[in-house]
């Protein structure tokens, strides 16, 4: 087994007992790289030389032997995460020159642990998207199938843990885009619940829906990865001041007795028909496992994503209206005025899916509009939230598909802005009612495309899905298989 | 040709706060230094930056609240104001819309002898813009130092009928937000800015007019101007058959009129709405009360207090209570002296005068209110004249000593002892011996020329009760 | 139609983007779909509802009034895509 097959847990070993270093590892990485990312396209940026550096730093730490979780372990974030000195794109052309002079909390706890950093992945731009397919710096191919979608925003973060190019990545969900391109890539990705991990120094989406979580290997490396970003901050008034559980330690306690629920809303005719069969037969091994299932109701699921739309676009309209050309970012300045070096530079700097979310954003807040759409929406967001309070004091976890389909294929769904947001239907309820869910592996499609299962917890019941997650994980061995080369 | 027309104005002041530090971010809000180095990721709308509220931003706000009779609401929200400008980094201004941290106030104005009440709809909380300097014909230029700075933003409800009302409620508020020490009261700085919404209607119309903004005028001589050319201008036009229309105008103080501001669009969509990255303020009764507790005593009830308690005049109350610290440091003398009414006049007196000429605040000045008490004492036990201990006031100002040395090194003791001051009469008299023979022949008014003799004779150090007893024993022929 | 042409232009103004006709007919379509579309949550009585403006209840982030690191002119000024005298350039800003 090559260096770059093998998770975190695995290689904490080999690098403790120093039958490995991180300057190993971490070539090997940069290496496998460089063979394999122009046919996926994963890397917006890669940081050679600084991470042969980091790994050296770490093997000094392992050798003193005062590592942590992650000295030494070589990972890659999304580039939505605010890097000091590392070119910070959000795979925007607005920001395609753009070099943060800070880091964000969750990046400074990865370094202050030791973690090599490889690079910056490949995104939707402005985490607006579902497929990877609106980046400025090129879509990402799917390892499992290059002619489809590795799913988005994250699309990059999965794609990379998929095609082994880091142990593992974060990423960020704010209506399913750690979710949806883990179940496309084969991979684990958690979305903690909102508060849970720091969102400082992430660049905003939607303020009130975003969040932090990783995208791993396996689901111990879920329970690694996540208790080393997770916990408050006194620099994101939002983020909350509860413990941080170990995480990895909970993770054996079996689902002997767990009440999973199964709602109605998401088990509707017309759903693929490989993920019916293979959320079935997770649904089974679980039962096997000693879990109970119980159907339970979230009725205001149809409603999700008609205010998902609303409550995302109006924050991301205003989140992004300080892309402006005069501190940082691109500027087109026609010499004709203020107000037209504002539109031009905004205008050349976003996509077309930018932009049109900061018009539904911008008309939904707009004069006389705001009751009937902002408002509203987030009443409904309310009664969303309500089903699933509802819900949990019946069950303790409740399990969905995570897509309606596999990862279709690129450019089948670019056309339809409606039907690509469709696509997230069974994701985005959760980032409403600011709960945590996570994506695990759970079948193929005939196709040979990876299937995942949605687990969705109580607000900052992450240990619970992570410990339903890993009995289903020992019980099957969808996460052993990989992708081709 | 006003008088056929009501004035209705209304007041909104941005109060910027002492704080230390920046409403969202750990940057100094101090005054004066390089463009752009008090900056962080927060207060440059960076990527990915966060706001976190300074505690004591809200704690202004509430006392604030409280001095001007607002009720302070439970629960309070801040909102974002989202319109593109280059002094405003993130493109939105986090400020408070729905929800303010206080409502329905009130402050008392005296006009024309009459008290009357101004409304105060609400104050917010909310940020500065930076600045723009204006130095070139095709570009303008950004400092943000001062983004992000704390401000409550004070709005009066459309309450004053004439430019007296609108400084007299300016000049109060003023003066509480100083006595409260949440602002430096610094008009040219722009610590204290006025905005003033000016309509005028004909008499007896209930509607409002078309009222028009005037924007940022930095002294209150300049908003009475302002406010007055605005009303003039209105009434012309309203005069000669035309409309008002609403907009913002800008004052030039130089000409001494207005000007419409055509580079702002005036039609706004501000498109508010709640800042999904703070989180809702909860205010409970317990910190209402303990914000309560640390006010300072108000300028009205000070004056109330020194004119029923010290038995002070009213006019000497309100000069002394004009200022915080000069009413603190007379506070602390009469405590040490008890006679309010010789320590007022030697706080509005001899200290005010020293402080004037020397330009020196009150709060730095070399004669500490203990100094000018034992300085008294030596009035009060007949040690100096009055006249003598202005002279010791002057030596303690320029050396900083107290007055007992001074009266030692310098040996001005009063001389209460009625055999050297006999003496001293004796001499006078002999040496005067015409004047004596016409003061007994009844001229009388000679009195004053032997005290003034005797007293340069002892080099002004006589007791003058003393003196004017003996002498005109003596002079008697007794 | 829940949107026309003369909105659309009236909304990127607002958003200060610059659209070519194209765009504008483009978004036009997709914008009345859109708002056709969440239309639906008008089926739902919202009158008694309080909304949710953060999904976990939090309340009271405060932050001490103690002077923090700045990161000064040289890194402030460092992405500027124009800068001088210590301070970003823009065009003529007319009052
Ligand atoms: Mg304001
Ligand atoms: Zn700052």
């Amino acid at each position: 087994m090559a260096l770059t097959d093998l998770t975190i847990h695995e290689l904490q070993t080999l690098l403790k007992n120093r039958e490995t270093s991180s300057r190993e590892l971490t070539r090997a990485f940069l290496t496998h790289i460089a063979d394999t990312d122009p046919h996926i396209g994963a890397y917006i940026t890669t940081c050679e030389a600084a991470a042969l550096k980091n790994a050296d730093a770490a093997d000094a730490r392992l050798t003193e032997g005062n590592a942590d979780a992650l000295t030494g372990i070589p990972l890659a974030l999304k580039d939505i995460f605010i890097t000091e000195g590392v070119r910070t794109t959000c795979a925007s052309q607005i920001l395609s020159n753009f070099v943060p002079p800070y880091d964000g909390t969750a990046v400074s706890k990865l370094k202050a642990q030791g973690a090599v950093l490889l690079g910056k992945l490949n995104m939707d731009e402005f985490a607006m998207g579902s497929s990877n397919e609106n980046s400025a710096f090129g879509s990402v191919k799917n390892p499992w199938n290059r002619d489809c979608v590795p799913g988005g925003s994250s699309g990059g973060s999965a794609a990379c843990v998929a095609s082994r190019q880091a142990v593992a990545t974060l990423g960020t969900d704010t209506g399913g885009s750690i979710r949806q391109p883990a179940s496309h890539c084969g991979v684990v990705g958690l979305k903690p619940t909102y508060g849970r991990v720091s969102r400082y120094g992430v660049i905003a989406y939607a303020s009130s829906l975003d969040q932090v979580g990783p995208l791993t290997r396996d689901v111990e490396d879920c329970a690694i990865m996540l208790g080393a970003v997770a916990g408050y901050d006194p620099a994101d008034s939002t983020s909350i001041n509860l413990p941080v559980p170990d995480y990895q330690a909970s993770l054996k306690q079996g689902v002997k007795g767990l009440r999973i629920g199964l709602p109605k809303e998401y088990f509707i005719k017309g759903l693929d028909a490989d993920i019916q069969q293979a959320i079935d037969s997770a649904i089974a091994t679980l039962r096997d496992l000693g879990a109970e299932t119980v159907e339970v109701s979230l009725p205001h699921t149809e409603y999700a994503v008609a205010c998902y739309y609303l409550i995302a676009t109006a924050e991301a309209s205003s989140n992004l209206a300080r892309y402006d050309g005069i501190r940082f970012g691109q500027r087109v300045d026609q010499g004709r005025g203020l107000i037209d070096m504002y539109m031009q530079s905004r205008a050349a700097g976003f996509g077309p899916e930018v932009k049109r979310r900061i018009m539904l954003g911008t008309y939904a807040l707009s004069s006389g509009y705001y009751d009937a759409y902002y408002l509203k929406a987030q009443k409904v967001r309310t009664l969303i939230r309500q089903d699933f309070l509802d819900a949990f004091n019946q069950v303790d976890v409740i399990l969905t598909p995570v897509a309606p389909t596999p990862a279709f294929r690129i450019a089948e769904k670019t056309a339809d802005p409606l039907q690509m947001y469709l696509s997230d239907i069974f994701t985005i309820p959760v980032n409403l009612a600011g709960t945590c869910g996570m994506s695990v592996p759970c079948g193929f499609s005939r196709d040979g495309l990876p299937i995942g299962m949605q687990l969705i917890g109580r607000p900052f019941g992450e240990e619970t899905i992570l410990k339903a997650a890993y009995a289903h994980e020992q019980a099957t061995d969808w996460h052993r298989r990989s992708a081709p080369r | 040709m006003t008088s056929r027309y009501e004035v209705v104005i209304g007041l909104e002041v941005h109060v910027q706060l002492t704080t230390a530090t920046k409403i969202f971010c750990g940057c100094a809000t101090s005054f004066g230094s390089q463009p752009n180095s008090q900056t962080c990721p927060v207060c440059l709308g960076l990527p990915g930056a966060l706001p976190v509220l300074n505690r004591k931003v809200v704690e202004y706000g509430i006392k604030t609240g409280l001095a001007t009779n607002c009720s302070i609401a439970p629960r309070s929200i801040f909102a974002r104001k989202n319109y593109f400008y280059p002094d405003l980094p993130k493109g939105y201004q986090i400020s408070q819309f729905e929800l303010p941290i206080c409502e329905h106030g009130r402050l008392d104005i005296e006009i024309d002898g009459k008290t009357k009440s101004i409304g105060i709809t609400r104050i917010h909380m909310e940020e500065d813009a930076g600045k723009l300097l204006h130095d070139s014909n095709d570009s303008s230029r950004v400092d943000l130092n001062r983004a992000c700075t704390p401000l409550l933003e004070v709005v009066s409800e459309p309450d004053m009928r004439s430019s007296d009302e609108a400084i007299a409620y300016l000049k109060k508020l003023h003066q509480i937000v100083v006595y409260l020490g949440v602002c430096d009261g610094n008009l040219e700085e722009g610590s204290f800015r006025c905005d003033a919404n000016v309509s005028i209607r004909p008499w007896g119309q209930k509607e409002f007019g078309t009222r028009a903004e005037l924007k940022n005028i930095n002294s209150f001589r300049f908003i009475k101007q302002a406010i007055e050319y605005e009303i003039e201008r209105q009434a012309d036009i309203l005069n000669e058959g035309g409309t008002v229309i609403q907009e913002t105008r800008l004052f030039d103080t130089a000409s001494g009129t207005s000007r419409s501001m055509r580079g702002k669009e005036q039609a706004h969509d501000y498109r508010y709405f709640p800042d999904p990255d703070l989180v809702p303020l909860i205010v409970s009764e317990d910190w209402i009360e303990q914000m309560r507790r640390e006010l300072p005593e108000l300028p009205e009830t000070k004056i109330a207090r020194f004119v029923n308690e010290l038995g002070i005049t009213r006019y000497d109350a309100e000069v002394l209570a004009s200022d915080r610290a000069m009413a603190e440091y007379y506070d602390s003398l009469v405590a040490l002296n008890g006679n309010a009414k010789l320590c007022a006049n030697w706080v509005m007196g001899e200290l005010q005068r020293a402080l004037n000429d020397t330009g020196v605040a009150i709060v730095d000045c070399p004669v500490s209110s203990p100094m000018l008490a034992a300085l008294l004492k030596r009035i009060d036990d007949n040690t100096l004249s009055n006249k003598i201990a202005k002279t010791v006031f002057d030596a303690m100002w320029q050396s900083g000593k107290e007055a007992d040395v001074i009266i030692e090194e310098q040996g001005l003791k009063q001389v209460t002892d009625t055999s050297a001051i006999e003496a001293a009469i004796d001499e006078v008299m002999a040496a005067n011996p015409d004047q004596v023979v016409e003061y007994r022949g009844g001229k009388d008014k000679l009195m004053g020329f032997f005290v003034g003799q005797v007293m340069r004779a002892t080099k002004g150090k006589a007791n003058p009760q003393a003196l004017n007893e003996l002498l005109k024993k003596k002079l008697a022929g007794e | 139609m829940k949107i026309n042409r003369e909105q659309v232009e009236h909304v990127a103004r607002l958003a200060r983007l610059a659209l070519s006709e194209a765009e504008l007919d483009t978004l036009t379509v997709d914008m009345d779909a859109i708002l056709g579309y969440v239309e639906k949550l008008d089926e739902l009585d919202t009158g008694h509802i309080i909304p949710t403006a953060h999904a976990v209840p939090v309340e009271n982030a405060f932050r001490e009034d103690v002077i923090g690191t700045s990161i000064g002119t040289d890194k402030a000024l460092q992405n500027a895509p124009e800068a001088s005298d210590s301070c970003f350039v823009v065009p003529k800003v007319i009052e």
